[in-house]
C-alpha cells in the first residue's frame, strides 16, 4: 500500500543521496586531477610479486613494476606481444594469461583519466616527475642513459620497483 | 634389516635428487639431439649439422640491420648487449653460462623471437641445429 504522505520524505531521501554521489564524483574530478588523471599506483611489494612475470618480462629490460600504468595499459601491451616496441616478445597462451592477471590485478589504482598508454615514459606522471627541473635535459643524451625506457641508469633500484629518491643516481 | 635401511636411504637420495633438478632440465647434447629429430623429419636429404655453417648464419645479416651478433656479440662466450634496450645479456655459449640450452621451451621462445627480429621469419631445424653446433665448440 503506497503512503502518499511519506512521498516527499522519499524524495528527500533520493535527492540527499544524489548530492552525496555527486560531490564524491566531484572530490574524484579533483583528485584525478593529478598528472591530468594520469597518476601512478603504490608500490608493488616484493612478496606480491608473480614468478612468471619476473622471468618473461625481465629479458629485455628490467620488469617494469605493474602500478606503473593503469589495467587497459596492460591489456593492449600484452595482446601485442608478438609486434613489442620492434621486437617478437611472444608468449604461449598460458602465460600470457597468467602474467596479464598479475598486472591488471595490481595496476594503478590511481589512474582517472580515460587513456592508456603502452609506454610508461608517455603518461602524465613520468613526464611531470622527469621534466627539465628534475633532470636535466643533458642527461638524457648522454649514452650510459639511451632511452627514457631504461629507468635503471639512474635509478639504481628500479629492478626491485623502488623509485625512492635515495636510491636516485645521475649517469656522469 | 640392513638391505632395507640401504634401499629406503637409497630411494629417499634418489627422490631428492629428483627434486633438486629444475622442471624437465636437460643438456645442451639433449636439445641437439631432440633438433635433429626435428631436421631429420623436416630436411629432404638432412646431412647432418655443421658448426661452420652455423657461425656464419650467426654472423650475417639477413635481411634488416640486426644479426644475431647484435645482441650475442662476434663471441658467444662473452657477455653481450641488448641492440635496443642496451640491458645486458648472458654469454649464450653453454660453456660460458651453464644455463644455456637445459630447458627446451626456452630455446624454442627464444629461437622463435630472435629469428622472428633478424630474419622476418622462423628459423628451420637446419639453422637451429647449425647454431647450436656452433656454439657448442666455442670454448670459454
Ligand atoms: C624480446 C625482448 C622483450 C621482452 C621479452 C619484453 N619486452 Fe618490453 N620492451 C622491449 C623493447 C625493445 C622495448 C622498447 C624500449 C625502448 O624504447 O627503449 C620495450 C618496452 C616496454 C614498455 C614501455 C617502456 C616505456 O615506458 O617506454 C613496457 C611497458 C614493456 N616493454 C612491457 C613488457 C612486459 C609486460 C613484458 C613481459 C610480458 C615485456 N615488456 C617483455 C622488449 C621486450
Ligand atoms: C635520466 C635519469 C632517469 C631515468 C632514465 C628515469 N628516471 Fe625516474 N626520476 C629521475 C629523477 C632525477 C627523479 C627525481 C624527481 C623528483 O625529485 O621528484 C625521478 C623520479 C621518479 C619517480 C618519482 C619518485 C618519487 O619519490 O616521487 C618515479 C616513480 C620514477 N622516477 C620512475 C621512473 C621509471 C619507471 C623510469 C623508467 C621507465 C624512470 N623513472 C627513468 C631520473 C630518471
Ligand atoms: C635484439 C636482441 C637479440 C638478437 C638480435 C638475438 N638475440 Fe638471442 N637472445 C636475446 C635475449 C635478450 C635472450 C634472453 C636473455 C637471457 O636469457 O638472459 C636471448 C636468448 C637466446 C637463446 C636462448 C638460449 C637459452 O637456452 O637460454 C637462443 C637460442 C638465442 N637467443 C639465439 C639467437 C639467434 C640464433 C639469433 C640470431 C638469429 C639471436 N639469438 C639474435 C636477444 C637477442
Amino acid at each position: 500500500m503506497l503512503n502518499y504522505q511519506n512521498f516527499p520524505h522519499v524524495l528527500a531521501v533520493a535527492v540527499l543521496a544524489m548530492g552525496v554521489a555527486m560531490s564524491a564524483a566531484q572530490a574524484d574530478e579533483n583528485r584525478g586531477g593529478k598528472y591530468g588523471g594520469e597518476d601512478r599506483g603504490k608500490p608493488l611489494q616484493p612478496a606480491q610479486a608473480n614468478a612468471r612475470w619476473q622471468e618473461e618480462c625481465s629479458g629485455c629490460h628490467i620488469a617494469y613494476a605493474p602500478g606503473l600504468l593503469p589495467a587497459e595499459s596492460w591489456r593492449r601491451a600484452m595482446d601485442g606481444l608478438g609486434k613489442h616496441f620492434g621486437t617478437d616478445a611472444s608468449l604461449t597462451a598460458g602465460e600470457n594469461k597468467e602474467i596479464t592477471d598479475f598486472l591488471v590485478n595490481n595496476a594503478s589504482n590511481r589512474w582517472r583519466a580515460p587513456t592508456a598508454p603502452l609506454r610508461i615514459t608517455e603518461s602524465g606522471w613520468f613526464k611531470r616527475k622527469h621534466d627539465s627541473r628534475e633532470v636535466p635535459p643533458d642527461v638524457w643524451k648522454n649514452p650510459l642513459v639511451k632511452s627514457p625506457a631504461n629507468c635503471q641508469a639512474c635509478h639504481t633500484q628500479a629492478e626491485r620497483g623502488d623509485f625512492s629518491e635515495r636510491n636516485i643516481k645521475l649517469p656522469k | 634389516m640392513l638391505r632395507k635401511f640401504y634401499a629406503s636411504s637409497l630411494a629417499l637420495m634418489v627422490v631428492t635428487g629428483l627434486a633438486a633438478q629444475p622442471a624437465l632440465a636437460e643438456t645442451p647434447d639433449q636439445v641437439l639431439a631432440s633438433i635433429r629429430g626435428e631436421a631429420e623429419k623436416a630436411t629432404p636429404g638432412f646431412q647432418g649439422f655443421s658448426a661452420a655453417r652455423g657461425e656464419k648464419f650467426f654472423k650475417a645479416t639477413h635481411g634488416n640491420e640486426l644479426s644475431c651478433t647484435s645482441c650475442h656479440t662476434e663471441n658467444p662466450a662473452a657477455q653481450g648487449k641488448h641492440a635496443k634496450t642496451g640491458k645486458a645479456v648472458q654469454p649464450l655459449a653453454p660453456s660460458a653460462s651453464a644455463e644455456r640450452f637445459s630447458d627446451p621451451a626456452k630455446v624454442e621462445k627464444w629461437f622463435k623471437r630472435n629469428c622472428n627480429d633478424v630474419l622476418g621469419r622462423v628459423c628451420t631445424a637446419q639453422e637451429k641445429g647449425d647454431v647450436l653446433a656452433y656454439l657448442l665448440t666455442i670454448q670459454k
